[in-house]
């Protein structure tokens, strides 16, 4: 008699690499959304700024990343650019560098909307007191920011999160490439691919839930 | 002869091409509170915020204890933190506990020690009638608290002058009066204050002076009594008459 296919999960080192391979997702998103709140901050200033052609670059690189496939773009990267230029980057590096690049101009566009919600006389009343432009940002306007912007951003991240699950075509050994690997193992028993996948499902699960659970309590603490 | 606090040259401004102040002068004293009136879109607001410096003029001076500020564009928050002034709108910060709204000017722009800025604001609110609400949250607040902590709020500064822009405006009827009793407290207490206000009242229970402003001119200029019962202008005498109501039970 066959074991039940979710014993597989158990078998050998099956479970620790399956964990492996979640940490390798881990990493990529945080390192992803770690830079794109960075760089996003830029963007999302720059947006604002009164220099026009600085608002129609962020804008073309906005409908890019909005209208190309993420996996197109990571093509480019992880083979055109090695045909192009000759650089031979390897698959994170050119994950981190696609899903930065597409984080980077959607969490721009979020802190530029963020930034925007605020009533001018909020500046104004800062401004009143005799605080410097610096000191105004910093205790008035991206406190407020931060509190339009967090659920959003978190939203966001969870879609970064998911999103990494495409490095696997370009080759990168992440959660869902392992499990792939493994049913390939297993390929004799016939629900193998159904319990692996569910697995793999859980493990997203748990690591998403935690941020919209903080997402919801944040928007209620400060609505 | 008191000094003078604030002086306003023959100042310009447009917008758009619309000419909103066409050289406006004024003058306010040491201890003066100076009631700005008129009709809507005469330029009493935009005078107050040219003053410190949120709107720029195109031409003229304006001077602050015989210092130029006007024209300025480095340090201009030096000015504002001698100048205080509270808006129409409901302007605290909203993410700030009320406390913390009335220090950040005090311990960030000033760089006064936290525990003593903390109990001269205490003391202010209590003097409002708010000490109890000295660690709640602004939206706990009704639109007259609020006003009365933005009021504390610019004192805390210790300015020279304070400039209020219609800060009665948005308020619901029966809330104007506890925000105009601390303005007329303050003004007995010797602050100098410009006053741009609807309130007609209000300005000849608090003026030293009124300056009746249309089109971006000054067209009237006197003491409260004056102005208010007896205007010399045929402009003034008709924009204090939209105050009042024909009775239905005359004529």
């Amino acid at each position: 008699m066959q074991d039940l296919g979710i014993s597989i999960l158990f078998k050998g080192v099956n479970f620790q690499r399956l964990m492996g391979g979640l940490w390798v997702t881990l990493r990529l998103a945080l390192i992803t959304i770690g830079l794109s709140c960075l760089f996003g901050l830029l963007f999302g200033m720059l947006m604002l700024s009164r220099r026009k052609i600085a608002h129609i670059f962020c804008r073309i690189w906005l409908e890019i990343v909005r209208f190309m496939p993420q996996l197109v773009l990571l093509y480019i990267v992880y083979f055109g650019f090695a045909r192009l230029f000759g650089w031979d980057l390897d698959g994170e590096t050119s994950a981190v560098i696609v899903f930065t690049f597409w984080g980077t101009a959607e969490m721009g566009d979020l802190i530029r909307g963020a930034l925007t919600s605020i009533p001018r006389h909020q500046t104004e009343s800062a401004a009143a007191l005799g605080l410097k432009k610096s000191q105004i940002y910093l205790h008035v306007l991206i406190p407020q920011t931060m509190r339009r912007l967090l659920p959003q951003a978190i939203n966001l991240s969870t879609r970064i999160i998911k999103t990494t699950a495409l490095v696997k075509m370009i080759n990168v050994t992440e959660v869902l490439k392992v499990g792939q690997q493994i049913i390939g193992q297993f390929y004799r028993q016939p629900d193998a691919a159904f319990w692996v996948y569910f697995v793999i499902f859980l493990l997203y699960f748990l690591v998403c839930w935690p941020f919209s659970l903080l997402a919801r309590r944040l928007e209620k603490r400060w609505a | 002869m008191s000094d003078t606090i604030l002086r306003v040259e023959n100042i310009y401004k447009s917008f758009d091409g619309t000419g909103v102040l066409r050289g406006v002068s004024m003058e306010i004293r040491e201890g003066e509170v100076v009631v700005i009136v008129g009709p809507s879109g005469c330029g009493k607001s935009t005078l107050l915020r040219c003053v410190n410096g949120l709107e720029t003029i195109d031409s003229g001076s304006i001077f602050l204890r015989e210092e130029k500020i006007s024209g300025r564009t480095k340090d201009l928050h030096l000015v504002r933190q001698k100048i205080g002034m509270v808006f129409q709108s409901y302007d605290l910060f909203p993410h700030m506990k009320v406390m913390d709204n009335l220090l950040l000017g005090p311990t960030k722009a000033l760089g006064r020690p936290r525990a003593e800025a903390e109990k001269e604001a205490l003391e202010m609110l209590e003097r409002v009638g708010l000490r109890e609400k000295a660690y709640a949250l602004p939206r706990t607040l009704s639109g007259g608290q609020k006003q009365r902590v933005a009021l504390v709020r610019a004192m805390l500064m210790r300015p020279e002058i304070l400039l209020l822009d219609e800060i009665t405006a948005a308020l619901d009827p029966e809330m104007v009066s506890e925000v105009l009793n601390v303005v007329i407290d303050l003004a007995r207490s010797g602050m100098t204050m410009a006053i741009v206000t609807h309130e007609m009242r209000f300005a000849e229970a608090v003026a030293d002076r009124v300056l009746f402003l249309e089109d971006g001119v000054v067209l009237e200029e006197g003491r409260p009594e004056e102005f208010f019962h007896a205007p010399k202008t045929e402009r003034a005498q008709r924009f204090l008459q939209s105050f009042t109501y024909a009775s239905k039970r005359e004529a």
